[in-house]
């Protein structure tokens, strides 16, 4: 007898399933590859998968972590050629160029399961692209403004309700020597923070949606009226000077010098702070103002997700994968303050007790009467977000060059949405 | 092996290879060459000469648009931004070469230490572009930079060097040419070696020197050097990729961007999709490059033919 790789493999493949007789099913490779590169993030997915090994020993799971940003672009191709059995990605709109290109395995039969349709319904929109579903989210958070309770306290500011506030507390500020945001374009997208939040609050979800869907233009009057209520902050100072210069992460220090008293930011922002120094009697959170009293207030909350791809080998343990990601149980335990400290998705689960995942979970569940946007570079198809991002570092420089960049992007646009 | 009969009739005529031996055997050795510049340059060119005729995402079919992207590219203002930029780094980048030149002739001599010193002015080649570009960019930071702390002692106000579009392009060029100096510094250096001493000799005696010694005597022995570090500075210009990746990541607003860069952000980058888009810029930055090749080729040709 001749002992082969094969041979072996089989002998050793017979006694796996001896040994696990119990939870028979799954068997085989199960390949995942996250882009979650930051160091608790990082370990929280291990830890995860390690448990989900745990339950199924017949698995033999492989784990790839990516740099964030570097998975951005190899995501098309390993997805093309040496694809994985799960992958992470962005919910809405940056799906679209997978699931246009067929490489995201539909999984509305997960969303029919009723675990998962009833647990997971405030998501399925996002997750939804021609009437189908194209993966599972396991993880979201909030976005508003972050500021420094003690300036505010120093200065006698409340947390402003409506614009006029906003603009008054920041003069008070400006005033004091300091700047009332501290920002980082030099990647462009914190930019669509605040263009989200803005177009958002002076004419509503809907419009925005409207205009990310491409129906309405960008040189209409009324997205006009949005850049010009941003105009009046750039007027004043609002924003830290050379922003143009610097990454979100190099913006920081202006929050934590105390020379800018907030910054308009995502959840992720809690931690760096917090390490930085930034205790709970000196950083607080509250929710983007009023802008127009007519409109609903709406949200940005970027979903992150996990998806199959098309050409996965193993996709029976990638389901079952799926299904462990979004139980109530996992979703508690991963999204807690000592792991990602975001919001868990499924509504079963019980939301870590922060002050910061407190306040943003009762707004985002109670006080977001209008929706839930995903974020400017996932609700605008990906060539849209990049030329407008542009186009909206440019205003905050040169806030004249306005009826010019418009035009611009009225003309990308008219490609884009062809 | 046996001896057959056929092959004994056969024997006094020699093999084929045997016959053309002289003809065969340089191509025999050039073929492992040329079927590695066929498969690696010449078929991806042909190749994305072929894609920027097409608009396709990368991932799905690919649809036929004839000459569609060279015509948007023609009204792309960003295209020609970055056009532009390509031309202001060949043009500033050959600051590399006299810049280089007088670094070399100002080291050529022999005191203690000379070798320390060489070394030290060599050592930003050794550097990655990486390192360069992290380097250069705090150094131009708006308000800790060491940049603004001199201008400052000077009373000059702070500069925002690389925040600013008209003056963004020119600071990354600036940080391009201290290794690309210290590259042409060490050319410059290995040719003055070569330098014929009894030239110099007889032009002493013709009482030459300062500039005329060496304009007239030392520049034009140092022709081969100043032929490769141009070659080389040239190329190092059109190829710029890092730095401004690394510098301002094509911005503020795309005002940095060249052909290259804006490519990658076109095709290959986190919202590029427009692969046949990218291969029509790629194709007109080949062009501008093989202008420079057949200059390249033709001088090296007729530096041959002379010989």
């Amino acid at each position: 007898m001749r002992f082969t790789t094969k041979s072996m493999l089989m002998a050793l493949a017979g006694t796996t399933m001896l040994a696990g007789a119990a939870s028979a099913e799954l068997t085989g490779e199960l390949k995942i590859f996250l882009d979650t590169s930051n160091p608790a993030p990082r370990a929280t997915m291990e830890k995860m998968i390690a448990d989900f090994g745990a339950e199924h020993p017949g698995l033999e799971i492989s784990t790839t972590v990516i740099d964030r940003e570097a998975y951005k672009t190899q995501i098309r191709n390993f997805l093309t050629a040496d694809s994985p059995d799960v992958a992470t990605w962005y919910a809405a709109n940056r799906m679209t160029p997978y699931v246009s290109a067929g490489l995201f395995e539909d999984v509305s039969d997960l969303w029919a399961e009723p675990e998962i349709a009833e647990n997971l319904a405030s998501t399925k929109g996002a997750m939804t692209i021609d009437g189908k579903q194209w993966g599972v989210p396991y993880t979201y958070y909030q976005w508003g403004i972050y500021y420094r309770k003690d300036i505010y306290e120093e200065l006698g500011l409340n947390e402003p309700s409506n614009f006029d506030e906003m603009k008054s507390n920041c003069q008070a500020i400006v005033d004091s020597g300091r700047k009332c945001y501290t920002i980082g374009t030099k990647f462009l997208w914190t930019a669509g923070g605040w263009f989200d939040y803005l177009n958002m609050r002076t004419h509503g979800f809907d419009f925005h949606m409207e205009l990310a869907q491409g129906n309405v233009k960008w040189t209409d009057d009324r997205v006009k009226e949005t850049f010009a209520n941003w105009r009046q902050l750039i007027d004043m100072g609002a924003f830290v000077d050379n922003h143009q210069n610097y990454s979100w992460q190099e913006s920081l220090p202006f929050i934590v010098n105390g020379e800018a008293a907030a910054i308009l930011k995502g959840n992720f922002a809690v931690a760096p702070l917090r390490e930085a120094g930034l205790d709970d009697s000196k950083l607080d959170f509250y929710q983007f103002p009023a802008i127009n009293p007519n409109v609903e207030l709406a949200e940005d909350a970027p979903t992150d997700t996990f998806h199959i791809p098309a050409n996965a080998s193993n996709k029976e343990a990638a389901r079952e994968f799926l299904r462990f990601v979004v139980s109530a149980n996992v979703q508690t335990e991963i999204n807690n303050g000592a792991n990602l400290g975001q919001l868990p998705v499924n509504a079963q689960s019980a939301v870590d007790d922060d002050k910061f995942l407190n306040e943003g979970f009762t707004m985002l569940s109670q006080n977001s009467p209008g929706g839930v946007a995903q974020f400017f570079d996932r609700d605008f198809p990906a060539e849209m977000a990049a030329e407008a991002m542009q186009g909206l570092q440019e205003f905050m420089v040169f806030p004249d060059n306005l009826d010019d960049i418009l035009a611009r992007l009225d003309k990308v646009q008219e490609r884009v949405y062809k | 092996m046996t001896d057959t009969p056929a092959q004994q009739v056969a024997a006094p005529q020699r093999s084929w290879y045997k016959r053309n031996e002289i003809a065969v055997t340089p191509w025999l050795f050039l073929a492992p060459a040329i079927l590695f510049f066929a498969f690696y340059v010449i078929w991806p060119i042909y190749q994305s000469i072929a894609i920027s005729f097409y608009d396709w995402d990368g991932l799905g079919e690919a649809q036929y648009v004839g000459m569609a992207n060279y015509v948007e590219l023609m009204d792309d203002s960003a295209f020609e931004v970055s056009l532009w930029n390509n031309l202001k780094w060949l043009l500033f980048y050959l600051l590399a070469i006299p810049g280089g030149l007088f670094i070399a002739l100002f080291l050529n001599q022999t005191v203690t230490g000379i070798r320390i010193y060489k070394s030290l002015f060599f050592f930003p080649f050794v550097l990655s572009q990486v390192v360069v570009g992290l380097v250069f960019s705090w150094f131009y930071l708006p308000n800790e930079g060491l940049l603004n702390g001199v201008l400052g002692l000077v009373g000059l106000g702070p500069v925002n060097v690389l925040g600013d579009p008209t003056m963004a392009t020119y600071g990354i060029i600036a940080a391009g040419l201290w290794p690309q100096t210290a590259y042409c510094m060490i050319l410059y250096l290995t040719g003055l070696n070569a330098v014929d001493p009894e030239q110099i000799e007889a032009g002493r005696l013709d009482n030459a020197k300062g500039w005329k010694m060496l304009w007239y005597i030392i520049i034009p022995q140092l022709k081969p050097a100043t032929f490769i570090a141009f070659v080389v500075t040239i190329i190092g210009a059109l190829r710029s990729f890092d730095l401004i990746s690394i510098m301002t990541n094509g911005g503020p607003f795309g005002q940095t961007r060249v052909l290259s860069f804006y490519m990658f952000e076109k095709a290959l980058s986190e919202y590029g999709f427009r692969m046949g888009y990218g291969a029509a810029i790629a194709v007109v930055l080949f062009l501008i490059m093989l202008v420079f090749i057949a200059y390249f080729l033709w001088s090296m040709w007729s530096e041959e033919k002379r010989r």
